[in-house]
């Protein structure tokens, strides 16, 4: 039965499939959407095939919120599919954003990845070190598999995005208000808009009150218990909400754990990663270094910035697609 | 004229997922692969983090169990770290995952396992999906499971700070404590799920055990495989899903091992196929000796099934009622080795035990929520990194999920390893679903009926993502059947 509805379409690359059970996660308002759109193409839930996709004219769909990074061809494919069949295509969560935790691959690349997933990890039974691949043969035929992208990609690398939705994954409430302003045919932001999120730091929102203290060094989350209510940052502890856009409602702080940075990096223009660090580092008590000697300066800032013991895990948690830092040529496979 | 038939993209957990049928001259079925065209990697890029990030980065390997990752990680951190779980923080861990079981359950059964059933196996497909299910069973039902997952989702993001990727865990503890208000809300959703669960269970014997369709399906032999069940049991051999040994029983019943998780590598190893992404667990002792059934192959299920198979009893009352039931239904109770139940091998009876699972899960949730000192408030301490190996096991939704940790002198991981519940059951999938394929499959004769017996082969085992509000429609399947020589297309068959 054809419909006048707008059609809404959802899909994941590579992802975990946490988007999909956010969107789930509105609840009630799920009937809102089905009420305003014509929900059409969701992998995950509904009846629509590639092919059928293929088939629209291009910008049949109204609302594409495309969630997961970049990492296969296959991946890559549908996200140039969905965009040129697509009115408004919005990169949903951090991964589309800004490559998320799957991006964390391009600190060793896909050779590192196959290498340890099929041949070198504990409970591997290769012996023939076989790592899968394009073309197979088998009994009866061929068996392919879709090609490793180099890195991964965030996706507006590959395809023009319209919005950004941040979040790790995007909070219910927010999903919710966005598919309500669309809905109801208000003036959409200028193409870029960061979607779901407020433009202020994740302290915004925060309900840890903040000192103004400088703390002594940065400590790990296990290392010691926080104060209630006490800002975690000023506490020592790695929390990077103040490089951070909020619109979560500082939830992990709220259970007095530390914010990752799943919202995405306040700076736009700065690289992700330098901006949470500088954040950081702003909180903590650098010393009197009158008089010292340089070794003894730089061994009481090393002590004092150790309970970051991984930058790069620490900085670029869901970011490491869109750093300049990473963006290196790969390794040449032997 | 060999012919290959294609299904693709099927749904699964992590996204997709690809049947490739090869057909002889006479359209008889050859074999049938089930691939995996994904992988991202964990294994090599959590390497260089820091462990105690391990819950909260292996929790972004699945959305719709972050919470087994979470828990598992911190269960290998605190072994990791030399620091065994405060007491308290313990029973917040089970008691979230408790409630994480409760949601995920419902999920499958009324939204992507139970329409086949509930609405029937040859029902039009376009009512076998969430809407025929709540036509079925009325739209108060519909309300009930949006409720069931709201509430639990809810309490997971009061403890866990987070309803999809939750942040609790650390060594030895969890971040939060159990407040007052808290605690009076989870007996209350502890009884609520209680409730709904014995509902869900008197919707299937009315609605899916009075279905003469569905009872030939499930009692025959097109779905049923004689493999190794494995599963983690408590001292008494009741089903545990936060903690416990692991227990294997063969296909008749005999236990044939029992260890604790930290001792899985003497047990499972990893076979790889060069034409799938995700590799194929088998236990050791017997080796990999392919596809097959038997005792003398080494593949095993890890399921709601395989769970009960390898259980002597439940630990909560309602449960153990309806585990006896459920046994005497396939004419197995008490008829194996010493007296156990013989092992039930019809895989769609899955569904049956999935629905026993989440009676338990909701019982021991309000075992836990009743416990006295649910509000203690030491659950987090101070600890110190060292160098080491820590393992961390639980009962994932789809199986016994496994994180394996090493780690430098400054905490930093030096190799991960994780065996993860889906993955145990990959090859049972692919023999599933090729046992499915040869069995409906022939003269190269396909059709839109063939196609969802095929995809109930393997929805049994996966729960997959879904919405448990608004689902519409089955999965998205096209059949290409081509001639293998040269592609050329013979026939086309979509279910849309």
């Amino acid at each position: 039965m054809p419909t006048l509805k707008p059609k809404l379409a959802m899909y994941w690359a590579a992802s975990c499939g946490g988007c999909e059970i956010a969107l789930a996660n509105i609840n009630e308002a799920l009937l809102e959407v089905d009420a305003h759109f014509d929900f059409m193409f969701c992998p995950c839930l509904l009846d629509t095939k590639r092919a059928d996709i293929e088939a629209l004219p291009d910008k049949a769909i109204f609302l594409t919120l495309f969630n997961g990074a970049l990492r296969t061809e296959e991946n890559l494919e549908m996200a140039e599919l969905l965009r040129r069949k697509s009115q408004l295509f919005v990169a949903f969560g951090a991964c589309a954003a800004s490559g998320g935790i799957p991006a964390l691959a391009n600190q060793h690349g896909i050779g590192h990845v196959l290498e340890t997933v099929f041949r070198t990890s504990a409970s591997a039974d290769n012996p023939q070190e076989l790592i899968p691949g394009a073309t197979s043969p088998v009994p009866g035929g061929e068996l392919e598999l879709p090609a490793f992208l180099q890195r991964v990609l965030a996706v507006h690398e590959a395809v023009t995005v319209d919005y950004t939705m941040p979040g790790c994954p995007p909070e219910p409430e927010q999903i919710v208000a966005v598919i309500r302003h669309i809905a109801s045919g208000k003036p959409l932001p200028e193409n870029g808009t960061l979607l779901g999120c407020t433009a202020r730091a994740v302290c915004d929102q925060c309900g840890r009150e903040k000192r103004g203290s400088l703390a002594a060094r940065l400590i790990r989350p296990f290392e010691a218990l926080p104060e209630a209510g006490w800002c975690l940052a000023e506490q020592g502890f790695p929390c990077i909400g103040t490089a951070t856009h909020g619109g979560c409602g500082a939830l992990c702080p709220a259970v007095a754990m530390p914010c990752t940075g799943c919202y995405g990096a306040l700076d736009q223009d700065a690289d992700p990663g330098a901006a949470a660090l500088s954040a950081l580092a702003a909180v903590v008590d650098p010393g009197a270094s009158g008089g010292k000697a340089e070794a003894d300066i730089h061994a009481h800032l090393h002590g004092a910035l150790a309970g970051v013991a991984d930058p790069l895990g620490t900085f670029y948690r869901y970011t490491l697609a869109t750093t300049v830092v990473a963006d290196r040529r790969p390794e040449v496979e032997p | 004229m060999n012919q290959r038939i294609t299904i693709d993209p099927i749904t699964r957990l992590e996204g997709h997922g690809r049947i490739e049928i090869f057909l002889d001259d006479a359209g008889e079925v050859v074999s049938a692969y089930f691939q995996v065209p994904e992988l991202r990697g964990f294994e090599s890029f959590c390497v260089g983090r820091q462990a105690e990030e391990m819950p909260n980065i292996t929790n972004r390997i699945c959305g719709v169990c972050p919470e087994a990752h979470h828990i598992a990680a911190a269960k290998a951190l605190d072994e990791l770290f030399g620091t065994p779980c405060l007491p308290a923080a313990a029973r917040i861990r089970e008691l979230i995952y408790s409630a994480f079981f409760v949601t995920d359950h419902t999920t499958h059964f009324y939204c992507l396992g139970g329409p086949d059933f509930i609405v029937g196996p040859d029902a039009p497909k376009e009512e076998r999906n969430i809407l025929g299910v709540i036509r079925k069973v009325g739209l108060d039902a519909g309300k009930a499971v949006i409720a069931c997952r709201a509430r639990n989702h809810e309490l997971i993001k009061k403890l866990g700070g987070r309803g999809v990727h939750l942040c609790g865990a650390l060594p030895g503890g969890w971040s939060v404590a159990v407040t007052p208000e808290i605690a009076d809300e989870a007996r209350q959703i502890a009884r609520q799920n209680i409730e709904f669960a014995l509902f869900s269970l008197e919707t299937f014997h009315r609605i899916v055990l009075g279905n003469a369709a569905y009872r030939d399906l499930v009692q025959g032999d097109l779905y049923a495989h004689q493999t190794y069940s494995m599963g983690t049991v408590d001292a008494h051999n009741a089903p545990n899903f936060y903690d416990g040994t692991i227990r294997v029983v063969d296909p008749a019943g005999n236990e044939f091992t029992r260890y604790r998780p930290q001792e899985y590598l003497d047990h499972i190893a990893e076979h790889v196929e060069p034409w799938t992404y995700v590799k194929f667990p088998y236990l050791k002792e017997i080796g990999w000796k392919g596809f097959v059934d038997g005792p003398a192959s080494g593949v095993y299920q890890a399921t709601p099934l395989a769970r009960l198979n390898v259980a002597d009893r439940m630990a909560t009352p309602r449960a153990q009622a309806e585990f006896e039931r459920f046994f005497d239904a396939f004419g197995c109770r008490g008829t194996g080795p010493g007296g156990r139940n013989s092992p039930v091998h019809h895989r769609l009876a899955t569904h049956w035990a999935r629905l026993i699972e989440l009676l338990y899960a909701a019982e021991r949730m309000q075992e836990l929520a009743d416990h006295p000192d649910l509000c203690d408030p030491k659950v987090r301490q101070a600890v110190s990194c060292r160098a080491g190996v820590g393992i961390g096991s639980v009962e994932a939704p789809r199986g016994t999920l496994t994180h394996h940790f090493t780690c430098d002198e400054h905490g930093i991981l030096t190799s991960v390893n994780l065996v993860v519940g889906t993955t145990n059951n990959n090859a049972p999938i692919g023999m599933s679903i090729a046992k499915a394929a040869k069995g409906l499959i022939h003269k190269g004769v396909v059709s839109d009926g063939i196609l969802n017996r095929v995809e109930m082969a393997f929805r049994l085992y996966d729960p997959c993502c879904s919405c448990a509000t608004h689902a519409i429609g089955t999965a998205p399947l096209e059949v290409t059947v081509r001639r293998s020589d040269d592609g050329t297309i013979l026939d086309r068959i979509s279910r849309g």
